[in-house]
C-alpha cells in the first residue's frame, strides 16, 4: 500500500513537470485556430509550417549561429583562462594564492544585474555594442568567478608531489599544467564546462543589454523579441522554443549525469 | 656495516637541510616569473569586465547621472535617500521580492526535501526519476517563461482548460493579470523549474549520512518520525543550509522569468528589484538612481551569503 502510493506521488510530480513540455510540442504542430478551438488535444494534423516559416521568415540559422558561436567561444575561453588562473594559485605560496583567489571569488557575490549599466556604458565606449565579441568578453568575465573557485578547489586535492617530480624531470610550468594538472583535472574540467554550457547557452540578461539589433542576437533573445511581435501566437513561439532547447535537451539525454553533477556544484557556491 | 648506514644518515641529515632549502628557493625563483603571465589574461577581463564595473556601479549610485548627459552631479547619499523613503515602487519591489522568495523557499525546501526522502535509492527508477525532475534546471528561463504564460493563459490555458473540465470553473482566473495573485503565480513556476536542483543537493547529503547510525536506533525501536527527527535532520543540516541559502540567492536574483511572463506588471505587482533596476536604467534613463538600487540589491545577496558560511562552519556536526 505504502509503495503504490509512493509510486502514485513520483508519477504525478514527473507528470506535473512532463505536462507543460508535452504540450508546448504539440501545440507547435497546430494553427493559432485551431489551439483556440481544441487547447488540450493532439493536433489534427501534424504539420511542420511553423518551424518552416521561422527558418523562412525570421533569420532563424542566424541566431542559431550566434548562439553556438557566442557559447562555443566563451565556454573556451572560461576553461582556459581559468584553469590558468587555479593553476597558478595553487603554485603560489600560500599568502598570495590566497589573495589572488580572493580577488576572483569576490565577484560570485556580485549578481549579473548589478555591473549591467557601468558594463553597458563600457561596452557601448569601446565600439562592441552590438557586436558578439561584447558579448563574449563580458560572459567570460562574468564566469570567471565561480570557474576559479571550483577548479582551484578540485586542483588542491592534487599531490604536490607530481607537480615537484614534474619539476625535477626538467618540465617548465607550461609543460606542467598542460601535460600534469590538465589531464589530472577532467572530472572538475567536465563539471565546469557543462555549468558554463548551459549558463551561457541560456543566458538572457547580457544578450538583452548588448544585442539589439537584429543580425547579432542569440536565440534567448530572439525568442523575446518573437513574444512582441507574434503576441498570442503561440505555435509560432514554441516552435522557437524547441529550437532553441534541442541541442541542450539532446546533450542532457546522453549526458544527464554530468548536467547534474555539474549544475548542482554550481549552486554549492 | 652499521657504522656505514651511521655515516651516510649523518651525511643524509647533514645535507638534507640545504638541499631542500636549494629546492625551495628553486621553485620560489620559477613561479615569480611566468606564473603572472598564466593568470594575466583572465585577470584582465575579470577585472576590466567585471571588477571594475562593479566598482563604478557603486560610484554611479552617488551620482545623478542619466546615462546620456555628459555632465552629472555628485549627490552623495540622495538616491538611497528617495528610494527608501520617497518611492513606492522600489518599496513595492522590495515587498514582491520578500513575497517571491518566501513563497519559492517554503515551497521548494519542503518538496524537495520530501522528494530526496522518496528517491534516496540509488535504483534505475529512482536514478531516471531524478533526471526527470532536474530537467527543467538546463531549460531556458524565456522558454520555461512562454511555457508558464502558456500554461495560464486565461483563454486557451491548460490550468483553467483542466479546471472546468474538472467542475471547477469558479477556480479558473487570469493567473498573471490578477494582481493580487501574479507574484504567487510566478513563485510557483520558479519552484517547479528548481525543485529537481535542490533535490539533488539533499540526496546527496543523505548519502554522506552513515548507515550505522541508522541500524543502530532501528535496534533501539525508534519510530520514523524519531529516527527522522534526531538523526536525519541534525545529520542533513549543512545540506539544509546549502539548499536554504541558494535558493534565497537564485529566487532573489529571478530576472528571466518577470521580464519574459509580466514585464514586471500588471501595475507593479511583480515588479522585483532586478527588473525594477532594470526598468530605472534603460526605460527611465535614471543611471544613478537605479545603480543605487542595484547596490542594496548586491548587498541583500552579500549578506544572504556570508549568513550562509558562518551557518556552514557552525553546522559541522560530528559523528
Amino acid at each position: 500500500m505504502r509503495q503504490i502510493s509512493k509510486n502514485m506521488t513520483l508519477f504525478i510530480y514527473a507528470a506535473i513537470i512532463i505536462l507543460p513540455f508535452s504540450m508546448v510540442l504539440f501545440t507547435t504542430f497546430k494553427t493559432t485556430p485551431e489551439l483556440y478551438k481544441n487547447p488540450l488535444g493532439l493536433p489534427e494534423s501534424w504539420s511542420f509550417v511553423n518551424y518552416k516559416e521561422l527558418f523562412m521568415k525570421e533569420s532563424m540559422t542566424t541566431y542559431f549561429f550566434n548562439s553556438v558561436t557566442v557559447t562555443l567561444v566563451s565556454v573556451a575561453c572560461i576553461l582556459l583562462f581559468a584553469s590558468l588562473i587555479a593553476y597558478s594559485v595553487i603554485r603560489m605560496p600560500k599568502k598570495l594564492g590566497y589573495l589572488f583567489f580572493g580577488f576572483f571569488v569576490i565577484g560570485m557575490m556580485v549578481p549579473t544585474q548589478v555591473n549591467m549599466i557601468p558594463i553597458y556604458l563600457l561596452i557601448n565606449k569601446l565600439g562592441l555594442l552590438n557586436t558578439l565579441p561584447g558579448v563574449i568578453v563580458v560572459t567570460i568575465a562574468s564566469l570567471i568567478p565561480i570557474a576559479v573557485f571550483i577548479l582551484t578547489g578540485f586542483m588542491k586535492t592534487l599531490p604536490g608531489e607530481l607537480i615537484e617530480a614534474a619539476k625535477i624531470d626538467g618540465a617548465n610550468e607550461w609543460q606542467t599544467y598542460l601535460r600534469i594538472v590538465m589531464p589530472l583535472s577532467l572530472p572538475s574540467i567536465a563539471t565546469v564546462t557543462i555549468f558554463a554550457f548551459v549558463i551561457v547557452w541560456n543566458d538572457l540578461l547580457h544578450p538583452l543589454l548588448l544585442l539589439k539589433s537584429d543580425g547579432v542576437k542569440t536565440l534567448p533573445i530572439a525568442l523575446l523579441s518573437f513574444q512582441g511581435q507574434y503576441l498570442t501566437n503561440y505555435p509560432m513561439i514554441f516552435a522557437g522554443v524547441i529550437i532553441a532547447s534541442i541541442p541542450m535537451i539532446c546533450a542532457y539525454v546522453f549526458l544527464q549525469r554530468y548536467f547534474i553533477a555539474g549544475m548542482t556544484a554550481g549552486s554549492i557556491k | 656495516m652499521q657504522s656505514n648506514n651511521k655515516a651516510i644518515k649523518a651525511t643524509g641529515a647533514k645535507f638534507a637541510p640545504s638541499f631542500s632549502s636549494k629546492l625551495e628557493k628553486r621553485r620560489k625563483l620559477q613561479w615569480n616569473w611566468s606564473l603572472f603571465f598564466f593568470i594575466l589574461p583572465g585577470f584582465l577581463i575579470y577585472s576590466i569586465f567585471f571588477a571594475g564595473p562593479t566598482i563604478s556601479a557603486l560610484y554611479l549610485s552617488l551620482t545623478d547621472w542619466n546615462g546620456v548627459a555628459n555632465a552629472y552631479n555628485f549627490v552623495g547619499l540622495a538616491n538611497y535617500k528617495e528610494m527608501l523613503t520617497d518611492s513606492p515602487t522600489f518599496i513595492q519591489s522590495l515587498g514582491n521580492n520578500l513575497k517571491f522568495t518566501l513563497t519559492v523557499l517554503i515551497c521548494q525546501t519542503i518538496l524537495s526535501l520530501f522528494f530526496a526522502m522518496l528517491l534516496v535509492k540509488n535504483t534505475k527508477v529512482n536514478v531516471f526519476y531524478r533526471a526527470l525532475y532536474f530537467f527543467p534546471t538546463i531549460v531556458a528561463s524565456v522558454s520555461i517563461a512562454f511555457v508558464w504564460t502558456f500554461m495560464y493563459d486565461p483563454n486557451i490555458g491548460v490550468i483553467n482548460n483542466l479546471l472546468s473540465q474538472l467542475g471547477l470553473e469558479n477556480i479558473a482566473k487570469s493567473w498573471l493579470g490578477d494582481r493580487n495573485i501574479a507574484i504567487y503565480s510566478l513563485a510557483f513556476v520558479q519552484f517547479w523549474a528548481h525543485t529537481g536542483q535542490m533535490l539533488i543537493i539533499f540526496i546527496a547529503g543523505l548519502h554522506a549520512i552513515p548507515k550505522e547510525l541508522y541500524e543502530a536506533v532501528s535496534i533501539e525501536g525508534a519510530s520514523k518520525w524519531q529516527t527522522f527527527r534526531y538523526i536525519t535532520w541534525p545529520l542533513l543540516a549543512p545540506s539544509a543550509t546549502i539548499v536554504i541559502a541558494y535558493t534565497t540567492i537564485q529566487s532573489f536574483k529571478a530576472f528571466d522569468l518577470v521580464i519574459a511572463m509580466t514585464g514586471g506588471g500588471p501595475s507593479h505587482s511583480t515588479e522585483i528589484l532586478s527588473t525594477f533596476l532594470y526598468h530605472e536604467a534603460f526605460i527611465n534613463f535614471r543611471f544613478g538612481y537605479a545603480s543605487a538600487a542595484a547596490v542594496i540589491f548586491m548587498l541583500i545577496i552579500a549578506i544572504v551569503t556570508i549568513i550562509q558560511f558562518k551557518m556552514l562552519k557552525s553546522n559541522e556536526v560530528n559523528y
